[in-house]
């Protein structure tokens, strides 16, 4: 039943995004659009500063990110559609994880986007000598960084500031997720790669996963109880 | 499991939303094939009400029991007996009516293929099932969203102002199938303040203003003129 209940979300979400592909397009445009205006103001020559490659990852998954919780979110705030799925006879917390998966299904889409882009254009392609490496990285910081986000939408989503209230509740716990991001993908692009390093931020990035998942599937049903 | 009961009773509920209060100590028993009318003006805790049996709301003081047990009790399988309809429709206009009724459909775990012909139909919307929400008319989105509330045969039945923005045919059509589903044994809570609407339609009574329930009883006829003089008493 709790499988069954995410995956019903997850595919309704889907089906309304391939009408319109309204998120899916803003947030690709918006994540491209911050890698290039970094790309504008460091790369000097053809040259681009040294580690500078995976802050700019990061920082544009995270605004990007960000921009697309809102718009999912504001989805079921239009015709109060939540309160039917908090209605829905199964676990709340079910809604959550369905959530959860539309998003990270967004974000490793513009991923798949962004670190091509970002290896492009700041010298970046070691990152593809330690490919399994790459995306544990990128999917322990992406699951963090979505579990909390996920989770801050959705209570937000009658607030009526929520637009500013997200990233100003978002940002600061998601903070040691986009370090560990950061310091794994950074060490990836070390000559020769710091392997030790990375794998070290790995566990570090699916400890906080394990820890932001629980809390959030433990919290949801109670914050979303009015 | 699954749930059901013959009867909700809400036990000196109260439900405060920070330094504001929606309910204070409201005492209710709603039984099977009752159509209740919760009358009030704006604001006066009719909604909060509704959540509250929903299940979407929690009471900070007394409890709602639905037969013997609460909701905290029976857990989500007692959202299955539950159906609600409110201003807002819990629709996704980007999605068809099909497409809408089918979602509802498996999220409650019925058969989409045995459900979502008959409650098109029963909406009078077999011809433009796959047309997009969005297009329809309020009459037409009400009537849809009328059957995806009804689509899993709830056992209590709760419409939050259910006829806003509706002209005399949709009317009809809602007031009759809530007497329907009265006299099928459900136990139906309508939530307005059009009393032209509530009069003959409802069976019993419950006037609230400002949080408080100050009358709870049969509906006879000149509710108007009930409702004045309760209202201008309480």
């Amino acid at each position: 039943m709790f499988l069954r209940t995410a995956l019903l979300v997850l595919r309704k979400d889907f089906a309304i995004e391939m009408k319109s592909l309204e998120v899916l397009l803003t947030t690709l445009f918006f994540a491209v659009s911050c890698v290039l205006v970094f790309a504008f103001a460091f790369v000097k020559d053809g040259r681009a500063p040294e580690d500078a490659a995976a802050g700019i990852l990061w920082i544009a998954i995270a605004f990007a990110g960000t921009l697309a919780l809102g718009r999912t979110f504001e989805r079921e705030r239009y015709s109060e559609t939540l309160r039917a799925l908090l209605l829905a006879p199964a676990p709340r917390a079910a809604l959550y994880v369905g959530k959860l998966l539309g998003m990270l299904a967004l974000l490793g889409v513009a991923e798949g986007l962004l670190v091509p882009l970002v290896a492009f254009l700041f010298q970046a392609s070691a990152w593809f000598s330690r490919p399994l490496l790459l995306l544990a990285v990128l999917a322990g910081g992406t699951v963090g960084f979505a579990a909390v986000g996920t989770l801050f939408a959705a209570m937000l989503v009658r607030a009526r500031s929520r637009d500013v209230l997200l990233p100003i509740l978002l940002y600061p716990i998601t903070i040691p997720v986009i370090i560990g991001g950061v310091r794994g993908t950074a060490a990836l692009l070390a000559s020769p790669a710091d392997e030790v390093t990375a794998t070290m931020w790995i566990g570090i990035l699916f400890a906080f996963d394990v820890v932001f998942v629980t809390l959030s599937l433990w919290t949801f049903e109670p914050l979303m109880t009015e | 499991m699954h749930a059901d009961f013959d009867s909700v009773r809400l036990v000196e509920v109260s439900r405060h939303f920070g330094r504001r209060r929606a309910l204070s100590k409201v005492s209710l028993t709603v039984g099977a094939g009752d159509i209740v009318g919760l009358l009030g003006p704006n604001g006066a805790g009719k909604s909060t009400l509704i959540g509250l049996l929903a299940t979407l709301v929690a009471p900070t003081a007394g409890a709602v029991r639905f037969g013997d047990r609460t909701a905290h009790a029976m857990g989500p399988a007692l959202r299955q007996a539950i159906g609600l309809l409110a201003h807002e429709l819990h629709l996704y206009p980007e999605l068809s009516a099909r497409q809408n009724l089918t979602f509802f459909a498996e999220l409650y775990g019925l058969d989409p293929a045995a459900t979502v012909d008959a409650a098109l139909a029963r909406a009078g919307l077999a011809e433009r099932g796959d047309d997009e929400v969005n297009g329809f008319s309020r009459g037409m989105r009400q009537r849809l969203a009328l059957e995806r509330a009804l689509l899993h045969d709830p056992r209590l039945v709760l419409f939050d102002e259910p006829f806003t923005g509706l002209d005399d045919r949709a009317v009809g059509l809602v007031s009759d199938r809530l007497r329907q589903l009265a006299s099928a044994g459900a136990i139906v809570v309508l939530a307005t303040h059009d009393l032209d609407l509530a009069d003959g339609l409802v069976t019993r009574v419950a006037l609230v203003r400002d949080g408080r329930l100050i009358a709870d009883e049969p509906a006879s006829s000149g509710l108007r003129a009930r409702y004045r003089s309760a209202m201008g008493s309480a």
